[in-house]
Parts: structure tokens; sequence; C-alpha cells
């Protein structure tokens, strides 16, 4: 675990890219083939089957360290990581342990067939046995979640520097479902491959934010506007009669979208389409709300029942590749034109459709269009240059978004709770409520917005202001409302309130508007009605 | 019988009535007695101060020309009916603890303190009383403070590696006792050390005083950094990354507090390194310390003062948390000194 353990820290204390890559690769390099082989799994999300429930871990750990699980608990309130609380309570140690992190894995493993007692002697020896970061590591193989800044883009790069091989061509070889279990580095990394290359995508082009009006920029006749969707910004390849989908941060998600094998038997090989990913239920005016495909991107697999309930079909605006030639040189009206003929005879049951362009003859026109864009399920609108080609990257220019103004509404505080680590003595996450009557409904969380001078204000506020104590997070007396902002509005069973907010944020603190003058839940439903 | 307390807590902060005094106050009082001379702790205008005589040099320097006196250690002062003396609290040089004797019953309040040498303060010395006052800032079995040998050798092996690589090392810690005490734990063999003008200032204090520091250069705008290669820069935590530090061409940076024990406060803190030292009581310091005062009441400040209490009153003692209102402000980013 020691080799593994000095990876962990130089990525971990590093926010240097390079510093982070070059590490990554050198172990690479150097590991045996079962240590590279999980760590790459580790570092994609994947991690042994937990042997251990986290109750008992705290319970072990709190016993170990000599304390009740209360304190046990409050502190993993303020650390925020369950592996790192346990590292920290128990005894300290010098670290001498030589056993690998495959074999520490192997170990884990094998604790599945073990009775309890068992169990828990092996943990607590494991922790006698290793100290510091490699008893903290020890404890993530059990807990998950490796988050130490390693995008699959920056494990791709090493493993490229590592085995000479390209890098989308790895990109290609670890997507999917593979697992440690099944497969071994060679498998994985090394033997011949030959549909890599086929899937091979084009760098994105992304828009900057249109902050001013439209004015600026000249004559309407120039430009092209389309609905800036709120799906996911996709990559549809169909190369040598199979399918490949990459997201826009150039992770492939083929696999999450099998629903999109059948645009092969709708476009010819050798098309790449730019588009958006959105769930749209067949018939439905508008795409279903970003939560349903919320639910679509967490599943490696999807199964069946949810693969009817939500759809996902690709919104086509550009189209990149064109029997099997690169044509982003190409101005956008042409392209769009070679678009539109390759979309003409789609029926409607295909899971690719073309995204409409917009008519618009001022910008005064086009304002009025974007104002009805909530309506239609979109963020805003695109404005792309009609001469301009598909760039690569984030270009300013030739395309802009041009987003809706959030949505606000003016609410209650009435619970607020501490941040962790650096944040543990200051109040930064609240809980907010609408007038119901007399009553308070609770509708929303949000953080972010204030200013660290505000924190500390609201932070002395609550101190002297809390009405009742649960773990970390304090009933306050209702008195400060805050305008929040947030972009879209759904339905949900789920909340007392009736319904959920996608990005809600603090925009301001209305320190001018009395309590009684905050919005009601009937607001909040007139805003279900509208937008939802 | 109902007697009126030794100390009490109010809006101006911890009060003798007897003796009309107040101690680390935050707003203007006629009397004010001081633990050590941070910001959260000696503030402006007070009538007259009293603290002790090494605490005063950095307390001028700060707040400029003040009515105070020093005092020494163990010295026995008698204001009111009071008997008010002063002892070593570790934290920095010339920290202080101030015992309030009164009607047979012994108040002490801690300040801020810790309980390992750092070879530069006055050693902690625990103070039998009944009423104890203590801070919590590291009131949680999470925080554990290693020897500080061990953190001198992470730090002067990581100034190396970056000597080695040709890179300026930037170490990032409070001005006012922290940046000494990391100072003169700094292996002056493997390189020239450097300040930034809040650091030295306080050096410049603190050696005219007496205390022994390594020879350090002031890294003002004269200063070519291309004349000092495989240097360390020791500076406010600020001033990393500014315009200034960038100056020094390819480097690190580092900060030095307790705080760097959790790993999530040292990826937000966006450096290159954390290392985890503190000028405060971790969570077994505290302990021992409230246990050899030997006192049942306990007041919990400046801090996880919740969490503490809870432990404190569930293990025999009588603690409180010094209410809301008198907490003074929430430590700012970074470490509450
Ligand atoms: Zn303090
Ligand atoms: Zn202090």
């Amino acid at each position: 675990m020691k080799r593994f353990a000095t990876l962990f820290n130089t990525i971990d204390q590093s926010t240097k890219t390079n510093v982070k890559v070059a590490a990554l690769a050198e172990y690479f390099g150097d590991a045996t083939d079962a240590d590279r082989l999980w760590t790459i799994a580790l570092f994609s999300g994947r991690r042994p089957k937990r042997a251990v429930t986290t109750t008992r871990l705290r319970e072990w750990a709190a016993e170990v360290a000599g304390i009740p699980l209360w304190l046990f608990e409050d502190s993993y309130a303020v650390v925020g990581d369950l592996a790192e609380t346990i590292a920290l309570v128990l005894p300290p140690n010098p670290s001498g342990d030589d056993r690998s992190l495959t074999h520490w894995i192997t170990e884990l493993r094998g604790l599945a067939d073990l009775s309890e007692p068992e169990r828990k002697a092996f943990v607590l020896a494991a922790w006698e046995a290793l100290g510091g970061t490699e008893r903290f590591l020890f404890n993530k193989l059990i807990t998950g979640g490796f988050r130490v800044g390693i995008s699959q883009k920056l494990m791709t790069r090493a493993l490229a520097r590592a085995t000479g091989k390209p890098e989308t061509e790895l990109a290609h070889r670890l997507m999917g479902n593979w697992h440690p279990d099944d497969t071994t580095w060679h498998a994985l990394i090394e033997a011949a491959d030959a549909s890599a290359d086929a899937s091979r995508p084009y760098p994105f082009y992304l828009a900057y934010a249109l902050e001013e009006g439209p004015e600026g920029l000249g004559d309407t006749g120039a430009w092209r506007a389309e609905w800036k969707w709120d799906g996911i910004r996709g990559q549809l390849i169909l190369r040598d009669g199979d399918y490949y989908v990459w997201s826009r941060g150039e992770e492939l998600m083929t696999d999450r979208f099998p629903e999109l094998a059948r645009a092969i038997d709708h476009m010819p090989s050798g098309t790449v389409l730019d588009g958006e990913l959105l769930v749209w239920l067949p018939g439905a005016a508008a795409p279903a709300s970003f939560n349903a495909l919320q639910a679509r991107i967490g599943r490696k697999t999807v199964p069946k029942k949810l693969l009817a309930e939500a759809p996902v079909v690709l919104h086509a605006y550009d189209l990149l590749e064109w029997q099997g030639t690169d044509i982003r040189h190409r101005p956008f009206a042409e392209r769009r034109a070679l678009l539109e003929a390759a979309c003409a005879d789609l029926p409607a049951d295909a899971p690719i459709r073309l995204s409409p362009q917009i008519p618009f003859h001022s910008w005064d026109a086009l304002a009025a269009q974007r104002s009805a864009a909530r309506e239609a399920q979109a963020e805003g609108l695109m404005l792309k240059r009609a001469d301009s080609p598909y760039l690569a990257g984030r270009k300013k220019g030739d395309w802009w978004k041009w987003k809706l103004d959030p949505l606000t509404i003016d609410a209650v505080m009435i619970y607020a709770q501490s941040g962790s680590g650096r944040r543990a003595n200051l109040f930064t996450d609240f809980t907010f409520a609408v007038w119901n009557g007399n009553e308070l409904v609770p509708f929303t969380k949000a953080y972010s917005g204030l200013t660290d001078a505000e924190f500390r204000q609201i932070t002395a506020w609550v101190r002297k202001n809390t009405l009742e104590r649960f773990g970390p997070v304090r009933k306050v007396t209702p008195h400060h409302v805050f305008e929040i902002a947030f972009e879209g509005i759904q339905p949900s069973p789920r909340h007392k309130s009736g319904v959920a907010l996608r990005f809600p944020r603090i925009k301001r603190w209305r320190q001018d508007k009395p309590l009684q003058e905050a919005n009601t839940l009937d607001d909040l439903n007139e805003m279900l009605r509208q937008y939802g | 019988m109902a007697r009126t307390k030794v100390l009490t807590f109010t809006e101006k902060g911890i009060y003798c009535p007897a003796s009309d005094f107040y101690i680390d106050p935050w707003r203007p009082v006629d009397r004010a007695l001081i633990t050590h001379g941070h910001a959260d702790h000696a503030r402006s205008g007070m009538g007259s101060y009293l603290a002790t005589h090494a605490a005063l040099p950095v307390m001028r320097h700060r707040l400029g020309d003040i009515r105070a006196e020093g005092i020494a250690f163990g010295e026995t002062r008698r204001i009111g009916g009071a008997d008010v003396s002063f002892h070593p609290a570790g934290h920095v040089p010339g920290s202080a603890q101030i015992r309030v004797a009164l009607g047979g019953e012994v108040w002490v309040v801690s300040g801020d303190y810790k309980l390992v040498d750092d070879g530069f303060s006055e050693p902690f010395a625990p103070v039998k009383c009944d009423h104890f006052i203590t801070e919590s800032t590291f009131g949680l079995p999470v925080f554990r403070w290693m020897p500080q040998r061990d953190v001198a050798g992470q730090i002067n092996s990581w100034w190396a590696s970056c000597a080695a690589a040709g890179k300026t090392a930037f170490l990032g810690a409070y001005a006012l006792g922290k940046a000494q005490r990391l100072l003169s734990m700094l292996d002056p063999e493997i390189g020239p050390i450097l300040t930034h003008g809040a650091v030295e200032a306080t050096n410049a204090v603190l050696r005219k005083q007496g205390l022994s520091l390594p020879a350090t250069i002031h890294a003002n705008d004269e200063v070519d950094p291309k004349q000092h290669p495989g240097a360390i820069v020791v500076s406010p935590p600020s001033a990393l990354g500014s315009k200034w530090a960038r100056r020094f061409g390819p480097q690190e940076s580092a900060f030095a507090s307790g705080w760097m024990a959790l790993r999530g406060v040292r990826r937000r803190r966006a450096g290159d390194r954390g290392f985890v030292i503190s000028d405060h009581a971790d969570w077994s310091g505290l302990l021992s310390a409230i246990t050899e005062t030997g006192a049942e009441n306990i007041y919990v400040t400046h801090g996880y003062t919740d969490v503490f209490t809870r432990y404190l009153n569930e293990n025999g003692w009588q603690a409180q948390v010094i209410p809301t209102q008198f907490e003074g402000e929430p430590p700012e980013s970074g470490d509450a000194e």
C-alpha cells in the first residue's frame, strides 16, 4: 500500500495538473499489473464490494479511539469524510507495513465469508498495522469515493504517457462496465482493439455567455438562433456500423444510452452529430425536466423500466462529419443544410431529431422568443453566426449562449447548518421556507451566494437566535428574508412543499424586507404551473 | 448565600465586578488585563492595559501609543480586593493565563494556550484553580499534533526539495508568533531565509526583547530574487501567490496551521502543501490542561464549544459554554489565533 499511498499523497497535495499526471504516469509505468489495474478502477469509482457496513466501522473506530459514538459522529460532521475521520481519531501509528494495494483488496474481499467478530478482528488489526495515509486509504477501500481530482481525462493522459497509446483509444478502453475482478491490465489496456479508432470524437466547440443584449452582434441576417436546451451536450459518432456517445467532458457514455444504437438504422456510417441528449417522451411537446435525465446519467447500466420511462433522444444541431469526411471548416449554414437533409426522413420513433432553428427578423422579436424559452423547457437561446466554422474549445465571437434570467423568490431562513473544515465555525448551509397561511413550509436548501462578511454576520446572528439543535443543524427564529434564484421548478412528492428547484442559490440578503412579505406557497405553485 | 461571582461574562468581555477590570475585552473599557498580543485578545481603545513584560512590545507595535504596564510571570498584584497573577500559556512569547483569586476562590482565564514546548515561548504551566475558562479552538478528537521535530523535518525536506528543483519555497503562517516559531524550526543549512515585511517587523520586535531567531533577509523591493537561489520565504498567508510573491518566479507554497489536519481544508487552500502545526492545544492537550488545573467548573469558549462542553459534562466536570453573545467574532479564515 506504500507505493499507492505515495502516489495518492502526491496527487492529493498538488493543485497542478502536470504534477498529478506525471506522478500517475510514473506509477502506471512501474506498479505491478494488479496494482495499476486496481488504481484505475478506484480512481474511476469502482471499488471492492463493501464487506463491512459503515455503521460497524463507526462503532469500532469510536471504541478503539476510546470516545463515545456521539463524539465520533460530531467529529465526522466537521471532517466531512468517514474514512478520514476514522484515520484521525485512531491512536497515531507509524507505518511499517509492506503489503500491497492488491493484497489488502484481496483480503477485504475475503471478509464476505467471515463472521462479524472475524471481520472486526481483521479491521482492527489493519488499523493497527497501517499508519497515516495508508490507514486512510484502507478505510477508503471499504467506504469508497476516492475524490482526488483525477478525471477520466487526466487518467487517460497519464496512461497514454506510460503506454505510448493514444488518449482517445485509452478513453475508449476504459469505458463500460469492466471490473478488476473480471479483466486484467493486459486485456484492458494492451490487447489489440480495432474499435478504438472508430470511436474517436472531435473536440467540442463551446459558446461564451452573452452578458448584454444581442444588439451589439450587428445585422440579424448574419445570425441563426436555436433553443439552448437544458440537457447534456453530446457527440454521436456513427462509424463502421457502430455507435459511440461522448459527453462534453469527453467521457465515453455509449453504454448509458442504448436506445441510440438504433441511430445506425437511420443514418449512414461516417456521420458525426453534435447535439443535446434529452429525455423526450413520445408525443410530448417539450423535453422532460433535467431531473429525468439525471436519473439516466447516474446509471451505468439502464434497467428496461427506466429506458421506457425516460427515453433519451439526441436533438442534433450540428454536423461535424458527413460521409466519412470532416466538414467542420465549412460554414455553419452549409453544415446545417446538410444536417437538415440528413434528418429529413427520420421517422417519429428515431432516436435522433433535428433541433429546430428559430426564425427571427429583429433582435426585439428574438428577445420575445427567448422569454418563452422556459415553456419549451429550454434555458434560453443559442446564437450562431451563419458563416462560422466549427472550432475547438471555448472561443469568443461566433457562438453565444443567451440564457434566461433566473427565477427568483423571497424566502425565510428557518434552519442553518455549519460548513465543514475551514468553514466549520461558520453557518453556510441554510434551509428556506415560504408562507402557507401562518405556517412556514420549507422548500429548498441553498448555500452559495453570500460574501464572507455576510456569512460571518449571519453566523453571529444564528448563534444568538438558535431555537433548537439537531446535531449540526440549528432551528432559528424566522426573521431574515433572502432572495433565492433558481433555474427551474418541478413537482416533487418527496418534498413537503411539493416542489423541487434546479440550481437554487442565494441571490441577495433582503435585509430591507419584513418577514411577512416573503413569498407564499401559492406563489411557488403558480411558478410550478407556469414553468414546471 | 448568593454572592457576586469572581468573574462574569458581559457584553464587553470577561469582567471582575469586585475589582472592576476586564480580561481581553472586545469593547473599550477603563482597565484591561491582556493575555497576549493577538488581535482577538488585545484590542485598541482601552483606558489602560496590563500584560506580561514579554507581551508588551508586540502590543505596543500593534496598538501604538497605549497606556500599558508590564508584570512579571508569577508576580502577584492586588487589584481592588482580588489577587491577580500571570502564568505562562505557551501560546506565543509573553502569552499568559490570568489567575484571579478573591475570597478564597481561584479563577483562571486560559487565553490561548498549548502544552507542547515550542522552545520559543515560555512553556505552559498548569495553575490550580476552582474555575477554569478554557479555549476549545481544536476541541475535537480528530486534532492531534505531531511532535514539533517531526513537523520541522517535513518542512525542511519540502524546502530542500523545492531548492533542488530550482523553486522558491513560500511558507505562509500568521505573522505574529507562528511565523517566528517556524523560523526557529528551519534549517539554515538548506538555503537563505527571507521574510515578508509583516513577518520581519515582528521579528525585529521579538529580537529586541532577546529572542533568538535565525538570520533573515527582509524581501523588500530592493531584494533581487535571483541573488537568493534555494530560498524559503516566510510570509503571511495572504501574501502567498500575490504579485509580490510571483516576482520570485518558479515557486511552491505551503501553509502551516492546525486546520491543515483536515484534508478538505488542505485542498481548499489550493497551496502545494499543508503542514499541521498549531499554537493551540490539541484534543488531548485541552483535556490534560483541564485535568491539571483541578478545577471542577469549566467555561468553554472559542471553538467547538458545544461538543467539548458535552464531553466534559459526561466525564465529571461542570462545564458550560460561555453564552454565545460573549463569544466574540467567529475566527476569520485560517488559524484562529
Ligand atoms: Zn485567540
Ligand atoms: Zn492567540
